[in-house]
């Protein structure tokens, strides 16, 4: 595990090296499946025994069917479904099919860990999509770690890690949040931020970094920061205290229940989100739903993905994803950081021409994923993904108005210097 | 009446033994390393079943808070393993050295006071007791010497869990915040994560329950227990007889804390974190259903009630995870409508007397004359 | 923090202050009422009581629902039809529970808990295959959200109004059905001795059920009252159990009174910190003082006189 941060990433030979890999993939995979599974031998492409076999290769899928992340992880687990649906579909990883074994961590973290072995000691998951909150991830990493799996993380998260065994492939804390503020400043002329947040790691740590940012770079004022419990559902001192203050931006990472009642007694106080700007980095579609469009239209929120976003990617797995599952679901900033892990998974395989944990990891860094729904993702040596950040403006039906996005990728920097 | 209690005793001492036999010999030999490590990690919950069954089943004093304790235990165990795998070497990348990461993270620049003891393993094994107990004491004094008791007693100690949870997850600087204290890995410089290690903490493990079941047996069957029984019969009349019950009360209570929090200890040497998540409400109330689907007045019932009921929550959880929160929610009001006294009273009342009808109806009766009891049927 | 402010913006804050403290004791009255009538009578503590309360909020939802498709003109009334549906829903679910549970478990207030306990894992995983495990948006109309003018800078919320007039028509309506009614007239001679009402002729088994629906009913009601200001989820009711098993323990049981001053207490010292200290302190700063106090006065606030 190597914390050097190269200044951009992929050096040019890798890139020509990848590029070579890739097209070799791709002939490859022009080939019928059985034809292109025997020229990639099964002693040859798995030396250490994983589940993989001559026609088919077994992953795990490790999330929250029931407790209280379900909520949540119900949207990851779809959009990793399909992911391997589709990849199946185009022939398979190495001419083999994915088969998958799916497995309940229960919002239960020890659930998690024991779960993650049985995936890697008893089944021998050649790779794992799964956790959400990052403290079931943290309870998998040292088993991660100690049986050599791999696993692929979806949801945006506070930085402060990095594994050989985790790829990420949502955004950490610097990606989403910095983009986000010098956006603020520069349309909304902001001056003066009130920070809220849930009392827990994500939001603090968010906060943290946005503070430094507001404070150092943008030489801006920071006039109050909050938490709450989680689960919380009042809000109206907070909201008595910004009428106070006055901010010019408020700034919220309040995540799960509490944010149906954050929104809604927001909108009840005669706080008009239209005129008084509102910044979140932790409210997907899916919140929305809950929220109700109409108690949040106006908010800006920030990150690397919207349901609404406008390329051919995007509206082919939108319609994908809604012929699989319904056209009522909606498709959040983490559903489509999950989507991307068996992909990118397939592509790195394919690009080390083995399934060994070991040749994945080393063969992450450059590979890139351009049919990502939202636009271009390519992992960086770091094992984060570099992944443009985008602004969206809420609408009364749920989506978001993408207004801004970044012109260049946002380089993932899970341990800033200067912001911690 | 006497004779009735000697023979339950030794039944009681039979069952310990058959349990005995099935923890450290047949599971050991009939599972991997993988399986049997699960029942160390629920054995952990037992330790929490077995002091419930002396404060709640004996005494009438239902704590909706053990995860309180449990949590600390756990918690003072996790602070040591923690301490020990940030030496400066292995934390070299952090802007301070020799602090665990997340206080690093937090800004920390040194160790927190009350962090300074857990370098020494001496003192953070007595602090996996003292902490625990000091915080029941405190709370028992408090409550029994006013009398507070029944749901009351139940609902604050509640609150409390909710109360530890909310500070542990907020204060994350000096605790590790809602990720709890994790990437533990080496006691003394031997790696608790090897497979090896892991057997030997599964035999640790079932000593210290064995020993904690026998302590909580001892207590329950000297005079002691006796008047616990009358505490939660009648307390009025043990106040009118010139006992202070409050005093009693305090005792049991911090004797299954103690309990708690060396499981909790445990938990964390075997699983190899702890996080808030084992602190709060629902895990309190689940480690009560554990006692309860057992037999709160048995303490083999407890152990036994804990691994069935785990078992059959990894099982169905693995094959129907949408059935299980029916299944244990039913198997819950099915237990305190139709066996209060659970799987242990299922045993004591129906099998029991069953056997004794089969195989020596006869006998059973000419014991009941007789003055000392022959060894039971069985 | 009150500096380079005007004496006029302090005074409005604090206006303002005190109704946020007000709407939380509304809040908090309403979810204690429906378990401290159950608890006063039946020595019961109803720990599905948030799950009932989430009955009451899917109500509303399926409700706002059907009027939205079959009577889209009549949406901005569909409210009140909401929370009786609520109140009948969780009523009728609650009799049914008290006579297939609750009455078995006569004289063991300690595994009603319990039992209860297992019936609210029950309710919450039935949410979650009925109604999906992901939060449900209530649809509210528009009357209901925003906020009246009064002056300048002080605005009051309507939903907060709303929640106070229906906290106190309820408290109405139970004190009415108490101390006037026949029914109550009964409830309370159960309350100060079981036996000797029995022997009254009173059935107290009748009682018992009447009084655990109504209870059950009133959660029912609470829960659809909060989806203007809270969330829909199967678990969402757990948010709710920790507060309201303080504000009926600490009113202390038998009282309706105590449960309403211990609901200001709570709610008053919990908005005032929340003003000057932040989120997560103020919570466990107020839970802490609770549990002193109960210690100071271990039978809650209030306690009535009863030979037992």
């Amino acid at each position: 595990m190597s914390l050097e941060k190269r200044p951009n990433g992929l050096e040019s030979p890798l890139r020509r090296k990848l590029l070579l890999g890739t097209a070799a993939a791709s002939v490859a995979s022009l080939l019928p499946p059985r034809a292109w599974a025997d020229a990639f031998p099964t002693a040859q492409v798995n030396t250490t025994g994983l589940a993989v076999t001559d026609i088919d290769v077994t992953v795990g899928i490790l999330h929250s069917v029931t407790g209280t992340m379900a909520i949540s992880e119900t949207g990851s687990v779809e959009a990793e479904k399909l992911a391997i649906d589709q990849i199946n579909a185009s022939g398979g990883v190495l001419g083999r099919k994915i088969k998958f074994i799916q497995e309940d961590g229960a919002s239960d973290w020890p659930t998690f860990a024991e779960k993650a072995k049985k995936l890697l000691v008893n089944d021998k998951c050649a790779s794992v999509m799964g956790c959400w909150t990052s403290a079931s991830r943290k309870a998998v990493l040292p088993v991660f770690e100690q049986y050599n799996g791999m696993l692929y993380y979806p949801t945006f998260y506070e930085g402060l890690e990095q594994s050989k065994n985790v790829i990420y492939t949502g955004q950490e804390a610097t990606q989403q949040i910095i983009a986000g503020l010098n956006w603020v400043e520069k349309e909304k002329g902001a001056k003066t931020f009130y920070l809220l947040g849930s009392d827990y790691i994500w939001p603090r740590t968010s906060n943290k970094i946005a503070r430094k940012h507001i404070e150092n770079v943008l030489k801006l004022k920071v006039v109050g920061e909050e938490y709450f419990p989680l689960g919380h559902t009042q809000f109206n001192s907070v909201i008595n205290k910004m009428k106070l203050t006055k901010p010019d931006v408020i700034y919220a990472i309040i995540v799960g229940g509490s944010n149906v009642a954050f929104y809604k007694q927001l909108k009840a106080a005669g706080i008009d989100l239209s005129k008084q700007t509102l910044m979140t980095i932790s409210v997907t579609e899916d919140e929305i739903d809950g929220i109700g469009g109409e108690n949040i239209a106006g908010a800006f929120a920030c990150m690397k993905y919207f349901e609404s976003l406008d390329n051919s990617n995007n509206k082919a797995f939108v319609s994908a994803f809604h012929k699989m599952w319904g056209d009522k679901t909606v498709i959040g900033d983490v559903t489509q950081a999950a989507y991307l892990g068996p992909w990118l998974w397939k592509l790195t395989v394919e690009k080390a021409g083995s399934f060994d944990i070991d040749k994945i990891a080393a063969a992450s860094p450059g590979v890139e994923f351009k049919g990502a729904p939202e636009g271009y993702v390519r992992i960086h040596e770091n094992h984060h993904l570099w992944s443009k950040t985008r602004v969206g403006r809420a609408r009364t039906d749920g989506q978001y108005d993408v207004i801004y996005e970044t012109a260049d990728l946002m380089e993932p920097d899970p341990f800033p210097k200067g912001y911690q | 009446m006497s004779q009735s209690l000697t023979k339950n005793r030794n039944i009681e001492l039979i069952g310990f033994a058959i349990l005995a036999v099935l923890l450290v010999v047949v599971l050991p030999l009939s599972l991997d390393i993988f399986r049997l490590n699960l029942i160390g990690k629920y054995l952990t919950y037992a330790f929490v079943a077995v002091g419930l069954v002396a404060c709640w089943g004996y005494t009438g004093i239902l704590s909706l808070g053990q995860g309180v304790f449990f949590g600390l235990g756990g918690y003072c165990m996790a602070m040591f393993l923690k301490l020990e795998a940030s030496s400066v070497a292995n934390t070299k990348i952090q802007s301070t050295p020799g602090i665990p990461d997340f206080m690093d993270w937090n800004q920390l620049t040194e160790l927190p006071f009350f962090w300074v003891p857990f370098k020494s393993l001496p003192l953070a094994l007595i602090a996996v007791i003292l902490v625990p107990s000091l915080a029941a004491f405190i709370l028992g004094v408090a409550m029994f010497k006013r009398r507070v008791g029944g749901v009351y007693f139940a609902i604050i100690t509640q609150a409390l869990a909710a109360v530890l949870t909310i500070l542990i997850i907020g204060r994350q600087g000096y605790t590790g915040g809602i990720n709890g204290i994790t990437d533990l890995r080496t006691l003394l410089g031997w790696d608790i994560r090897t497979d090896h290690a892991k057997y030997i903490l599964y035999f640790v493990c079932c000593a210290a329950l064995f020993g904690s079941m026998f302590l909580v047996r001892f207590v329950l069957a000297s005079k002691l227990g006796r008047i616990l029984v009358a505490v939660r019969d009648t307390e009025e009349r043990v106040r009118f007889s010139g006992y202070d019950v409050a005093n009693f009360k305090v005792f049991v209570f911090c004797l299954a804390s103690a309990i708690a929090a060396i499981g909790g200890a445990m938990f964390t040497l075997q699983v190899g974190f702890m996080s808030p998540s084992f602190v709060g409400i629902v895990p309190s109330i689940e480690m009560v259903i554990f006692c309860a689907v057992g037999g709160r007045q048995s303490i083999i019932g407890a152990v036994v009630g804990t691994l069935l009921v785990n078992w059959g929550k990894t099982l169905f959880s693995e094959s129907f995870p949408e059935l299980w929160l029916f299944f244990m929610g039913g198997l819950f009001i099915a237990v305190v409508l139709l066996f209060p006294r659970g799987l242990a009273g299922l045993v004591t009342d129906q099998l029991l007397p069953w056997i004794g009808r089969l195989s020596g109806g006869r006998r059973q009766v000419a014991a009941a004359g007789s003055a000392p009891a022959p060894a039971p049927a069985e | 923090m009150f500096m380079g402010y005007s004496l006029g913006e302090i005074g409005s804050i604090f206006a303002m202050q005190a109704f946020a403290g007000l709407i939380l004791f509304s809040v908090f009255v309403l979810m204690a009422l429906g378990l401290a009538i159950i608890f006063g009578q039946m020595g019961v503590i109803n720990m599905a009581h948030g799950e009932f309360m989430i009955l009451g909020a899917y109500m509303t939802f399926l409700t706002s629902h059907l009027f939205q498709t079959y009577a889209p003109q009549a949406f901005a009334g569909y409210f009140f039809v909401a929370m009786l549906v609520a109140f009948v829903a969780s009523g009728a679910i609650g009799l049914a529970v008290e006579w297939l549970l609750i009455k078995r478990l006569y004289k063991r207030p300690l595994d009603t808990l319990l039992a209860t306990w297992g019936l609210s894992l029950i309710m919450q995983q039935a949410f979650r295959s009925i109604f999906g495990a992901r939060e449900v948006g209530v649809q509210l109309p528009d009357w209901m959200m925003g906020s009246l003018q009064v002056t300048d800078t002080i605005e009051v919320q309507i939903n907060g109004l709303f929640v106070m007039t229906l906290t106190l028509m309820i408290t109405a309506v139970v004190a009415l059905l108490l101390f006037r009614s026949r029914w109550g007239l009964q409830v309370r001679a159960v309350v100060a001795n079981r036996v000797m009402a029995d022997a009254a002729g009173i059935d107290t088994r009748r009682i018992d059920r009447l009084t655990f629906g109504l209870g059950c009913g009133i959660a029912g009601i609470a829960g659809s009252a909060f989806t203007m200001i809270g969330s829909t989820s199967p678990t969402a009711g757990q948010a709710y159990i920790v507060d309201t098993f303080l504000v009926v323990v600490f009113g202390g049981a038998q009282s309706l009174l105590g449960t309403i001053a211990s609901a200001f207490t709570i709610s008053q010292s919990q908005s005032t910190l929340e003003f000057f200290l932040t989120g997560s302190m103020a919570k466990v700063t107020t839970l802490l003082i609770v549990i002193g106090l109960l210690m100071l006065r271990p039978q809650g606030l209030f306690v009535l006189k009863v030979r037992k």
